[in-house]
């Protein structure tokens, strides 16, 4: 090995605290970039190879009642490549162990397999047998979370009547790897299962026979999708066509889609934070070793080693350190973009969701850590090289210092000689305590980002849960009923009130933007189900007249209040009306659109109509509630508030535990970097200057005072720096989460403020202990002989 | 002893130039050195001239801030002159470019400073391959370090050793090269008498073994003993130029 490599690696040595820490800091970058481009990548290869072998559909309607024949004119639409007709219908389910009703889609399947269209991959058992009409195919996660096995039954409330499916197998569709009954927000398999069931046998237990009520279709390439989505709704209109949705609408595609692209935004936007907070130290230890070693690369030159060979020595040193970074980065993102697969896995249902990591992922992590050590290193590596070699053999003048700004603000005199020093040396580096001041301010906001999401979740539950609903029970009917109904409901077991609602599918169209939905009734002033303007937590009142949507729906329509949108309503003899947007308001969770309930009943020309009902109960009676439930044939779903609960805390509340420990990893790396660096430095510029002070009487607490003085001063004035970053910093979190699925609140609990500054300060404190211990053991005599 | 006195060095009569005829090594002709320090310009040297042989040994007294590493930092090229030129073998230094400059300190020159300038992570092996790594024909780093009487120090790092032995390294480290010049900045500078001693023998080892020219910069005339031309520089001016009839060995000086 050449000698200026051996000297490279021994300097490294010499530096290796430092040089740990900030290879540290990259590889969290890599971590970083490596997990999220690699779980984007496997989860996204694994989405396009599930959708291209079971031929996944490309454009999904669902009607009241078309009759087989219409297939063909269908079939025939120009840009159509194939066609699939299902009848598909919601039921109760009573599942044994389970008292509440849970819900049951049915779906026809041929009595002979055959490639079709969102074909189901059997992964345990076999297809059913077109002959017995009871047996069917249970989609793995209601299988699963039941402990079903083949030969099970499952009994199913069809049309009033009590009918035992026999599962015979277990199954997986493209169209439900996101499981999620339509109009909730947050899957359950418990209370949620899909059934694929022989098609005649289906069709005639809901009087579909020679007909459909499902229609889904693949197009061919080059095909224009909105023109074939217009064609196949006026083809379907008069048979009660409830609009025709792209692939990208579907709700399993959509909610994948919008994690896929949460996937790409953080892994774009994270990675650069730490990779430039490394650069940032890279930049300072580096600097100060050329400073240290300005005779050496005196030296150096004088014995003829070229600038560039200087140059490209110290360049070295960084890029050493950060491929160290990367290296460790690789592996670590590796893992824990692995470990995020096996969350996916209980998130979305893919036949086979593998974790794949891309050569070009870790090259790109490779060259982006690099490139930072690089631009870290690159003023400290023009200062090497541009070292006039004939001044560098004289020993550095001095450090010019001043009167500090505080001194002179005139109480100077209150201040101790080694109070002066610390603030005479921080204004002596502005450009350097304002890095560090920014490094650890930077680690208090990483943790404020990195934790606030608990706060977010558990603001984002205690509206949803407690403040806007207060029914414990909802209750959908199959089709509207009339006022009678709600009576009906009043008189059912432990129903203390009842809340109706008149809920319809209709698509919202302003300009050129249109999105289908359903726009809920409700009363003036719902007490049960309440709509909230999150920002102040305040009861909407909904107007006479008019709409109240969500600002998302607003933000995806381009409408703000006042503007008229056509509402088309996919119900009936399918009237079209313009609606004034009466206010929009600011939700949590999913899309909405809200009218006043005799407005929108006005809307359909209808009287006294409900759909379903939010009622509260009397808990000691639910179970002979549910009893009831399950035998009503009107009732098409029940939600019960205490589950969705239940269900979403144990999806999410595991992940986000995981995720937080690793923030506070990640943010406490940050913290002991940049101060640990900070305090290594300061001792190394001046070990001379505190030896000295130590040989003219100070004691060790004195001059160690001086040094972690100036780290205090440092820490405190970041701090709040840091909490006002972090602030800005779980805003920009917000909205990179900002989906139409959920846009997280910008809550962030006084807690975690209290949290983030006591960790980094415990950082602080860490490292100042570390530096104080080498503090101790200055060689006085040592140091005052050596030449600085 | 001859000694003549005047502003620009009109080189007195050698002993030596009465032998074979040698080329000269180095000729600068009224170099002027002016640092800007802040506000003030500092002139470092004004208009010195100088001759220097092949294999002679060349002296440079006189009082700090009296120019002498100015000098010798522009015949290393380590720096140019504000003003003038310096030759060497024909080469002008003075218009060269950084990139030749550097050639020409890793092909010609070696370099030892009063305080050594080792690099601390190397051992003493290690600090002389620093040079032999890039030099094209050069001696053993073993083998320069033998010459310094380093034999039985090759792994002991620059911590480890004297300061004698440190500056000792740093000869060997020069001379590992082969150079054509060697320029040694107060090399007994920071050493005792007896240390100082055993580094000018090795100097003066190399300048009578291997026949390359010396220019040794000191504040203590007794050096000057040692040297074919002694010249005294004061205030960028050259104070004074002579040759030494009778030169005293190394081990004879006295201070």
């Amino acid at each position: 090995m050449q000698a200026i490599n051996r000297k490279l690696l021994r300097d490294l040595w010499h530096v290796k605290g430092q040089a740990i820490a900030i290879s540290l800091v990259i590889a969290v970058g890599v971590v970083m970039l490596i997990m999220y481009s690699s779980a984007f990548d496997s989860l996204h290869r694994s989405q396009t190879s599930y959708y291209e072998r079971q031929r996944f559909a490309d454009v999904f309607v669902t009607l009241k009642r078309a009759p087989l024949r219409l297939r063909d004119r269908i079939a025939n639409i120009d840009g159509v490549a194939q066609v699939e007709t299902r009848v598909v219908v919601d039921v109760t389910l009573d599942v044994e162990g389970l008292s509440e009703p849970a819900t049951g889609r049915l779906i026809s399947i041929p009595a002979r397999r055959r490639a079709m269209l969102n074909d189901v991959v059997i992964r345990r058992g076999r297809y059913i047998d077109g002959t017995r009409p009871d047996e069917v195919i249970v989609n793995e996660a209601f299988a699963l979370a039941h402990d079903l096995t083949p030969g099970d039954t499952v009994t199913a409330v069809i049309n009033g009547r009590r009918r035992d499916l026999e599962v015979v197998g277990f199954g997986l569709s493209p169209e439900y790897i996101y499981t999620i009954r339509p109009g909730e927000l947050i899957p359950d398999d418990t209370r949620f299962g899909v059934f694929w069931m022989e098609r005649r046998a289906l069709a005639s237990a809901f009087n579909m026979e020679g007909g459909f009520n499902d229609v889904t279709l693949s197009l061919m390439p080059g095909a224009r999708e909105e023109e074939v989505i217009q064609h196949l709704d006026t083809l379907i209109e008069s048979y009660g066509g409830f609009g025709a949705i792209p692939r990208s609408l579907q709700l399993s595609h959509w909610s994948l889609s919008q994690e896929l692209n949460g996937l790409q935004g953080v892994g774009q936007v994270v990675p650069l934070i730490f990779l430039s907070i490394a650069a940032f130290l890279l930049n300072v230890v580096l600097t100060r070793m050329v400073s240290v070693q300005r005779e050496q690369i005196a030296a150096l030159k004088a014995l003829g080693y070229a600038n560039a060979a200087i140059g490209w020595h110290y360049t070295k040193w960084a890029l050493a350190i950060a491929l160290t970074g990367a290296v460790i980065g690789t592996a670590g993102g590796a893992a824990m973009g692995n470990a995020m697969m096996t969350i996916y896995n209980d998130f979305f249902e893919f036949p086979a969701l593998t974790y794949r990591l891309l050569p070009s992922v870790v090259v790109s992590g490779v060259v982006i850590s690099l490139l930072a050590g690089v631009i870290g290193a690159a003023t400290a590596v023009r200062r090497a090289v541009r070292l006039p070699p004939a001044e560098a053999m004289r020993p550095q003048p001095p450090a010019r210092y001043r009167v500090s700004l505080v001194e002179r603000l005139g109480i100077q005199g209150l201040l101790s000689q080694p109070a002066r020093i610390v603030l005479r040396n921080i204004q002596r580096q502005p450009v350097r305590s304002l890095a560090s001041v920014t490094g650890i301010a930077f680690s208090v906001a990483m943790l404020i980002a990195g934790t606030f999401s608990l706060d977010a979740m558990d603001e984002m539950m205690d509206v949803q849960f407690s403040v806007a609903q207060h029914q414990d029970v909802t209750v959908t009917f199959v089709e509207a009923a009339s006022a009678a109904a709600r009576h009906e409901l009043q008189r059912l077991p432990g129903v203390l009130t009842v809340e109706p609602t008149r809920s319809i599918p209709a698509r919202l169209r302003f300009g050129s933007r249109s999105r289908q939905l359903a726009i809920s009734g409700l009363p003036e002033v719902p007490r049960l189900s309440r709509v909230l303007e999150v920002t102040d937590l305040s009861p909407v009142t909904l107007p006479p007249d008019g709409l109240v949507v969500s600002r998302k729906l607003a933000e995806i329509l381009a409408i703000d209040r006042g503007d008229v949108v056509r509402v088309e309503i996919l119900l009936g003899a399918r009237p079209v009306r313009e609606v004034v947007v009466a206010d929009v308001v600011k939700e949590y969770m999913g899309l909405s659109a809200y009218m006043e309930i005799n407005s929108l009943r006005r809307l359909l020309r209808e009287s006294e109509t409900l759909s379903g009902g939010f009622i509260t109960v009397d808990p000691s009676r639910l179970d002979a509630l549910y009893r009831v439930l399950k035998a009503t044939p009107v009732v098409a779903g029940v939600t019960l508030k205490g589950a969705a609960l239940e269900s979403f805390e144990e999806t999410f509340a595991e992940n986000i535990n995981v995720m937080i420990f690793f923030n506070v990893l990640f943010a406490g790396i940050i913290a002991c970097g940049v101060v640990y660096n900070a305090a290594r430095m300061s001792l190394s510029e001046r070990s001379r200057e505190l030896a000295s002070l130590r040989v003219i009487g100070f004691t060790r607490a004195e001059i160690s005072s001086i040094l972690l003085g100036e780290l205090a001063v440092l820490t405190c004035v970041a701090i709040p720096v840091g909490l006002l970053v972090g602030y800005g910093l779980a805003a920009l979190v917000v909205t990179l989460f900002d989906t139409e699925l959920y846009s997280f609140p910008l809550a962030v609990a006084p807690r975690t403020y209290a949290l983030s500054t006591l960790a980094v300060l415990t950082a602080t404190v860490l490292s100042g202990l570390l530096v104080r211990r080498k503090l101790d053991s200055l060689g006085l005599v040592e140091v005052l002989k050596t030449r600085e | 002893m001859t000694a003549t006195d005047s502003s620009v060095a009109t080189r007195p009569a050698s002993p030596n130039t009465s032998g074979p005829r040698r080329e000269t090594v180095f000729e600068a002709k009224d170099i002027t050195k002016v640092y800007h320090m802040g506000e003030v310009d500092v002139h470092a040297l004004r208009g010195v001239e100088l001759t220097l042989l092949e294999s002679e040994f060349l002296v440079l007294l006189g009082p700090s801030g009296s120019g002498k590493s100015t000098l010798l930092n522009i015949l290393g090229g380590l720096d140019v002159p504000t003003a003038g030129h310096v030759m060497y073998r024909g080469r002008d230094l003075t218009t060269a470019e950084e990139r030749e400059l550097t050639d020409y300190r890793r092909r010609h020159v070696g370099f030892v400073f009063q305080f050594y300038n080792l690099i601390p992570s190397l051992t003493a092996r290690e600090n002389v391959a620093l040079v032999t790594d890039i030099a094209e024909h050069p001696l053993e780093a073993a083998e320069a370090l033998a010459m310094v009487d380093l034999a039985d120090r090759l792994d002991h790092f620059p911590a480890q050793l004297s300061g004698g032995e440190q500056q000792r390294v740093a000869i060997a480290r020069a001379i590992a090269k082969r150079p054509d010049v060697l320029l040694c900045d107060e090399p007994t500078g920071a050493l005792d008498i007896s240390t100082g001693i055993v580094v000018l023998e090795a100097i003066e080892r190399i300048n009578s073994e291997l026949g390359t020219a010396t220019a040794v910069i000191t504040h203590n005339a007794a050096v000057s003993g040692m040297a074919d031309l002694v010249i005294t520089l004061s205030d960028g001016h050259i104070g004074s130029v002579r040759t030494n009839d009778q030169k005293v060995s190394a081990r004879e000086l006295e201070w």
